[in-house]
């Protein structure tokens, strides 16, 4: 780190709302039965770049990210209020259908999760298929989407083989090229490295960092420094609370809430 | 070192042997059986099978039981035609959407139709449709049969689709599948050989069931003309040649009993084909 303080501060001092925004949170909150686990959020993801949230396990981070693809109500019992905007409007007005927000809103999971039963090659065009749409040319498809997730190399001979063949690390590039085949516009990403030996989080976060220039990314760890090494923006949250969201050098040099101070130096989480 | 872990040790390594020793014998056990049955009607009906038993109706000495196959066949694939799509989507509902007041009801019902004595499915069956038509028919056997099915192949899907992860259903709604189309696609594709299975086991068992036939298919002593006439069965053939003194039916029957379990391997075999070949696909 070069930069001077100062520098860091002129940025902060630029405010987050200047940016373009993709999508946005206003007093999102959200629960499982009775347990709240959200409480009244309300931050911008700005367009094309990346956004870490971070936290201690259980801070409502995960939960987050699903309410902003509709993910949450999938699970008996969740409920959501408040609410979130794509490109200004609601995603969850009564009119709008929530499968149509997850093509727009892609996901990877924390765990990789490729369809066991289907090829690498089927598993890279599934989501398509389980839209119901005959994209015209797959192979080319197939071989531009594992190359932007830099795994064309790697699998080019094994198309059909199974996708749970392969390492964990593989298995994960092949779910997010399985995601960005939709061509989506945001990104979520939950604890995506969580998983993963550290040569294969490298790639991933080497990854995140390349998939910046064409989809708005957000991203769930609890590693503060994978937090600090991806993403542009970071929010803070604590016990289903937004205690801080600021750039993200700002965040890890200068934070202004004690708690994310706290939490940054690693004196609880 | 603690005292006494030396013999602790021992004890739990002649515990571990003594375990190992019961269930093998208890596999044994219940294999027996099932040995001894094969044997049994292998040996019995080779010895009373012959080319006119394939191809010559029932009747009188030297006859065959072509029709009584044909018959089997028949009223096995119109009643798995009947039973297994129903029995797998309705499993498919059971465990896509558990939660449901209806989901509940339904699994309580497929329970209870699990337990009815198959007679009594046969007797629902001549109440509803044969007295209707008029007629006894393979129709009306092959509906006894898939009503046997049913709860058989309800339960398996239930259970096997349940076992499919939900980050697998997740990592479907994730990408803008609906849930229909996840539980199509993606819930009943991973479970399906678990599901083969089960069918097949449904397939077997209604294989064998006789008692829901004697009054919905009957019996025929010719090959029936259409599907809403009478039908001769093997199963309803067996008991019906065993019931009699005649020595040459008791050794026919023999090998009916053979061609029966000779039909569930066959039926097996083409079922596992069938599903790995479109694995590979």
């Amino acid at each position: 780190m070069t930069e001077s303080i100062d520098s860091i501060r002129l940025r902060a001092a630029r405010p987050l709302e200047a940016e373009p925004v993709k999508m946005r949170a206003t007093s999102l909150s959200a629960w499982f039965g009775d347990k709240r686990a959200l409480s009244n959020i309300s931050m911008p993801l700005v367009e094309r770049k990346v956004t870490a949230v971070i936290g201690p396990s259980g801070c409502g981070k995960s939960t987050f990210i699903r309410c902003l693809n509709r993910m949450h109500e999938v699970v008996a019992g969740a409920r959501v209020s408040g609410d979130v905007l794509l490109d200004g409007k609601s995603i969850y007005a009564p009119d709008v259908d929530p499968v149509r927000v997850r093509r727009r809103v892609g996901m990877v999971f924390q765990k990789p999760n490729p369809f066991p039963t289907m090829s690498i090659r089927d598993n890279v065009l599934a989501g398509l298929r389980l839209s119901g749409i005959e994209p015209p040319d797959e192979d080319a498809l197939v071989e531009e989407v594992l190359g932007r997730v830099a795994l064309w190399d790697e699998v080019k001979d094994s198309l059909d083989r199974p996708g749970g063949e392969l390492s964990g690390g593989q298995q994960q590039r092949l779910c997010i090229a399985r995601c960005l085949a939709l061509e989506p516009e945001v990104v979520l990403m939950d604890e995506p490295c969580s998983s993963l030996d550290p040569v294969a989080t490298a790639k991933i976060e080497e990854l995140i960092h390349d998939l910046r220039d064409r989809y708005t990314i957000v991203v769930v760890t609890h590693s503060m420094q994978q937090a600090a090494r991806v993403s542009d923006y970071t929010a803070f949250f604590y016990l289903g609370e937004l205690v801080e969201y600021d750039h993200a050098d700002v965040i890890f040099t200068k934070p202004s809430d004690p708690r994310t101070e706290d939490y940054i130096t690693g004196r609880f989480g | 070192m603690t005292p006494g872990i030396e013999s602790a040790y021992a004890k739990r390594k002649i515990a571990a042997r003594a375990a190992t020793v019961a269930s093998s014998a208890a596999v044994v056990l219940a294999l027996a059986p099932l040995v001894a049955i094969f044997l049994h009607v292998a040996v019995r009906g080779v010895r009373a099978l012959s080319v006119s038993f394939f191809t010559e109706p029932v009747g009188a000495r030297g006859a065959g039981m072509a029709n009584a196959v044909f018959g089997t066949i028949q009223l096995v694939l119109l009643a798995s035609a009947m039973g297994i799509p129903l029995g797998i989507a309705g499993g498919l509902y059971l465990s896509e959407c558990r939660h449901t007041r209806l989901a509940r009801a339904v699994r309580f019902c497929a329970d209870v139709l699990a337990g009815v004595p198959s007679i009594l499915v046969g007797v629902a069956v001549y109440a509803v449709v044969v007295v209707r038509m008029k007629q006894f028919s393979a129709f009306a056997g092959a509906a006894a049969l898939a009503i046997v099915m049913l709860p058989l192949v309800v339960r398996t899907t239930d259970v096997l689709a349940r076992a499919v992860p939900d980050s697998l259903r997740e990592a479907a709604l994730a990408l803008g599948a609906t849930r229909w189309r996840t539980a199509i696609f993606v819930v009943l594709r991973t479970a399906a050989p678990g599901i083969r299975s089960g069918c097949m086991l449904a397939v077997a068992r209604v294989c064998g069931e006789t008692a829901p036939l004697l009054f919905t298919a009957y019996n025929n002593r010719f090959f029936n003309d259409s599907l809403f006439d009478p039908t001769s069965t093997l199963q309803v053939q067996i008991f019906t040649y065993t019931m009699t003194p005649n020595e040459d039916w008791h050794a026919q029957a023999w090998a009916a009993a053979l061609v029966l379990v000779a039909i569930v391997v066959v039926l097996d075999v083409l079922a596992r084909r069938l599903v790995e070949r479109k694995e590979v696909a």
